[in-house]
């Protein structure tokens, strides 16, 4: 391990030479080397370290660009129409103008999770020390940071030890953002190998900063029996004060636990959460309340049952105080990600922000000590519940149907709604008394309240939905497993072999945010399937919420119905947006643990070893964020392939391959050196799947790998095939591109496969020891 | 409710938008007039928004015209049930890579075609396979066989009526079944 800026200072040395006095050094890097692994060709990559492997995999899968805007604005030369071969003022074509956009996103989310990381070490230096030990998950964990590991070349012992990886996550987000400005990259390839970096560094800043919380809060250690925790609307004790945390840095949300726990008084307080802070401090404490994802924000705030509102970071909406302010309820913003305009009083004595916020004089404060906040925010919510009472911006029935009796049926509400839901007709209806319809549209709804900025006559239509369907969100009361971290070395030990041999189907991970194309359902009813099939299926952020607000006709979510070990059939929410680092990590922990592939700075090999050998998949059903689409980059440049719902088209960009165009498709040999055929697997990197029953299809093939042994490839070929006669009604048309020799035929579907095989004019294959890597080759083909 | 405005507010693109169809009669004509037409029909065309599921309509007008068609997603089997052979099924963002690229030589191998018919497809998922293919298919003519106007296509019908469209895709049909 290395650390940085060391300084040696010696009052007095006495040599025989000569006596010197107030001798000071300095060291830029002091290195102390305990790890004897050796090290790889890429520590600490720079841009360019793995473009020649970026190249191999954007030859495979190439780039698809749907443009949501056909011109730049970027500079004062614009705007420039770069339609269908149009060039802009500087040079720039609409492919390239569009990977550039792609590498901004890829940058603004692994910003974020850097940010947010820095901001958490800092804290937790401060708080804990800089010597305070890395575990996350004590015997069971030994290799603590794969992709820290894997990436940098460094082995983090204690949490300071990641401050190197941060100064050289920040270093390089600087050189891809500056690559970004008018007149510097002109090649969309090298575009798109930039936006695959930035997802690499992305999946270091996650993993920093949820090993440092594990470590330092205390949060469950890799420990597939982390408790069950209360989700939904309908679980908030409104009795009590109400506490409601909103973001993703868990920073204060923590030290309001610890206060009222000091105190004594974590019985008289609800706290409760939104989005990822809701994960996090649900890990810390699972007594505390998980509402739900990003969409459920406007909806509970409206239902005024929040005495106080704290925000942190990331996924906050912008028009949170604004909401808050017509409910009575004081917001406290606690980062400079967001501070909202509000005067920063972290100096000031607590009691007399908590009088001025009690008392009206201010509607919110900064306060960016999350000690101090964690203290005022509960005073405060204590002194404003019985002021407050619960104070809803939420009409009545006789309000609404009184005004939606206004409804012209315009049909603006509807053409402002990213679901098209058919709005102004359930409004015309509730204008006669029936409020079904609206209630109908509640689970569809995505919760962003465009529909109430457009209406001409001030019909508020969410907020109506809201009232609609009052009872039901009354009802939602599930449990979900608190995320519990890291995936421990044993687990990868006892699955190693079957994941990589194909005999597990896959391990599918159902990660992001809650854009869905028809509400969480879906979620949960994937998540099961998948589980039922016994692959591995692994959960995170708002999709692992999502997947628990829906019970089976047991009345059992899927994180009590199924076994919850990184195992065949098990459902393991692993927690927050950071805690996504613990699937890339489990990934990456296969070549390590069960191949015994040296991890070190050996990125390329890693990648290498995932693409052709391990069956992950990401599917981010409801993604929104550029957060997700940067943890979707990392996964790109680590060979696991990502599936978005449709909405998620909207990221204008997709990494096709072409299934029949058969040079592509091409790999060594590694034992003989050969080109062999490894067909399409997986057939797409990152690819957008119209509806739920295409992306379960596309799933199970996407699990399909190079490697897979003859029963693996069977026992995959069995789940596409069965997956796509249920939901398609016929056989998949490219089944012999998957089989390479017979004995890769699924045994009970042998006749009709063969019948394929033949019309298809199919040629027996080889199973290779498949690699991109001409490095990789142990024995070099004899020149002829 | 006739305008040639995006139904979804802000699907604005830029300078490029498509021309209105003003009549089902001038889509027939394009249809006619196409060498190698191809109609993508997805989900939508059976999982409606509101109205009656309008697939039979569409086997109907792929028939008539005699053109290809590849149902995107799952809706493969649905034309099956209705004793219809689609060409080809693939995910609409398959079928929008192939159709924008110049060596592909279309599912019978005769090359590109050169207008492509789009229907069913979540609006603002379609609005971006036609904005690929405005851009990087120069030789392919879109046109949306839609209910609302989408201006990333070549061609287009406005925003208009359940009651007109059905009218529409029934003229349609009876046309092109006028050899």
């Amino acid at each position: 391990m290395s650390k940085k800026n060391v300084e040696l200072r010696i009052k007095e040395l006495q040599t025989n030479v000569a006596t010197v006095k107030d001798l000071q050094l300095s060291f830029g890097r002091l290195i102390t080397e305990t790890w004897t692994e050796k090290m790889g060709p890429t520590p600490f990559p720079n841009v360019l370290d793995l473009r020649e492997w970026d190249h191999k995999l954007l030859q495979r899968y190439k780039p698809l660009y749907m443009p949501q805007s056909d011109v730049c604005d970027l500079c004062t030369m614009g705007k420039c129409d770069l339609t269908a071969g149009k060039k802009g003022a500087c040079g720039i074509d609409i492919a390239t103008q569009q990977s550039r956009l792609a590498l901004l996103t890829a940058c603004i989310g692994a910003a974020c999770h850097t940010a947010h990381s820095r901001h958490l070490l800092e804290h937790l230096i401060e708080k804990y020390g800089p010597r305070y030990p890395i575990n996350v998950g004590g015997i069971n964990v030994e290799v603590e940071a794969p992709i820290t590991r894997l990436v940098t070349g460094i082995r983090p012992k204690t949490i300071s030890d990641f401050e190197e990886a941060l100064d050289y996550l920040e270093n390089q987000l600087t050189h891809l953002l500056a690559s970004i400005h008018t007149g510097q990259e002109a090649s969309n390839i090298d575009f798109e190998s930039k936006v695959l970096h930035a997802g690499m560094l992305d999946h270091v800043g996650l993993e920093i900063g949820d090993i440092a919380q594990i470590a330092t809060f205390g949060f469950p250690k890799a420990d597939p029996d982390a408790p069950l925790v209360e989700i939904g609307g309908g679980v908030v004790e409104t009795q009590k004060p109400v506490i409601l945390c909103i973001g993703h840095n868990v920073a204060t949300a923590v030290e309001i636990v610890d206060y009222l726990k000091a105190n004594n008084q974590f019985e008289e307080v609800e706290v409760c959460g939104l989005c990822c802070t809701a994960q996090d401090v649900a890990r810390y404490d699972s007594r505390t309340k998980i509402i739900g994802p990003i969409s459920w924000q406007l909806r509970f705030i409206r239902s005024g049952m929040a005495d106080v509102i704290v925000v942190d970071e990331q996924c906050v909406r912008v028009d949170t105080f604004t909401e808050a302010q017509k409910i009575n309820t004081p917001v406290i913003a606690t980062l400079d990600k967001i501070s909202l305009n509000l005067p920063n009083r972290t100096k000031d004595a607590p009691d007399q922000v908590i009088t001025d916020l009690v008392d009206g004089k201010i509607p919110g404060v900064l306060i960016t000590d999350p000690a101090k906040a964690g203290e005022i925010a509960v005073k405060t919510a204590i002194q404003m519940a019985p002021k407050r009472q619960k104070f809803k911006s939420i009409p009545d029935v006789a309000d609404v149907i009184e005004s939606a009796k206004k409804c012209t049926v315009c049909q603006e509400c509807r053409r402002a709604c990213p679901q098209d839901l058919v709005i102004p007709e359930a409004i015309k209806v509730a204008g006669e008394g029936n409020l079904n319809q609206l209630a109908e549209l509640y689970e569809d709804c995505i919760g962003c309240g465009r529909c109430e900025y457009v209406c001409p006559v001030a019909i508020p239509p969410h907020t109506f939905i809201l009232k609609a369907a009052e009872a039901q969100i009354k009802q939602e009361k599930y449990k979900i497993q608190a995320g519990r971290g890291a995936i421990q070395d044993t687990e990868i030990r006892n699955v190693g072999s079957p994941i990589v041999l194909g005999e597990i189907p896959g391990v599918v991970g159902f990660v992001g945010c809650s854009n869905y194309p028809h509400g969480r359902r879906d979620v949960a009813e994937m998540v099961a399937t998948f589980a039922n099939r016994r692959y591995i299926v692994v959960t995170s952020g708002c999709a692992a919420m999502s997947s628990a607000m829906y019970k089976n006709e047991e009345g059992q979510t899927v994180y009590e119905a199924f076994p919850k070990g990184f195992e065949a059939g098990g459902i393991v929410n692993v927690g927050s947006c950071v805690a996504n680092s613990h699937i890339a990590g489990a990934a990456i922990k296969i070549a390590s643990i069960f191949a015994k592939r040296n991890l070190r700075g050996n990125y390329e090999e890693i990648a290498d070893y995932i693409l052709n050998r391990v069956g992950a998949v990401g599917v981010a059903w409801g993604a929104y964020a550029q957060k997700a689409f940067s943890i979707g980059s990392g996964c790109w440049r680590l060979g696991v392939p990502v599936i978005v719902g449709p909405h998620g088209t909207k990221y204008k960009r997709m990494l096709l391959g072409r299934k029949e165009r058969e040079e592509d498709w091409y790999a060594y040999d590694a034992r003989t050196g050969d080109r062999v055929f490894v067909g399409p697997a997986p057939e797409h990197l990152f690819f957008a799947a119209e509806t739920k029953e295409e992306a379960m299809v596309m799933i199970a093939k996407l699990c399909i790998r190079a490697n897979d042994t003859t029963k693996g490839r069977a026992i995959k070929l069995t789940h596409y095939i069965d997956l796509h006669k249920r939901l398609y009604g016929v056989l998949p048309d490219d089944i012999h591109m998957f089989v390479r020799t017979l004995a890769d035929v699924p045994i009970t579907m042998k006749d009709e496969i063969i019948r394929i095989l033949d019309e298809k004019k199919w040629v027996e294959g080889r199973i290779p020891d498949p690699t991109l890597l001409a490095r990789m080759i142990r024995k070099k083909k004899e020149e002829a | 409710m006739a305008t040639a405005e995006p139904w979804q507010r802000a699907e604005i693109a830029g300078p490029t938008k498509a021309f209105v169809i003003p009549k089902p009669d001038v889509f027939v004509a394009m249809v006619k007039r196409a060498k190698r037409p191809i109609l993508i029909a997805g989900h939508k065309v059976v999982e409606v928004t509101e109205g009656e599921p309008y697939i039979d309509s569409i086997i109907r007008i792929a028939k008539a015209a005699n053109m290809p068609l590849v149902a995107t997603a799952h809706t493969v089997g649905e034309f099956i049930k209705r004793g219809f052979q689609p060409t080809a099924w693939m995910p609409a963002v398959d079928i929008t890579s192939r159709l924008e690229d110049p060596s592909w030589k279309g599912f019978d191998g005769m090359g590109q075609y050169d207008l492509a018919i789009f229907t069913g497809i979540p609006y603002y998922m379609e609005w971006l396979m036609l904005s690929a293919l405005k851009h990087f298919a120069p030789n392919l003519k879109t046109i949306s066989l839609d209910r609302f106007y989408q201006p990333q296509a070549s061609w287009s019908f406005p925003n208009v009526s359940l009651k007109d469209w059905k009218t529409y895709l029934e003229t349609i049909g009876n046309q092109l079944e006028v050899k």
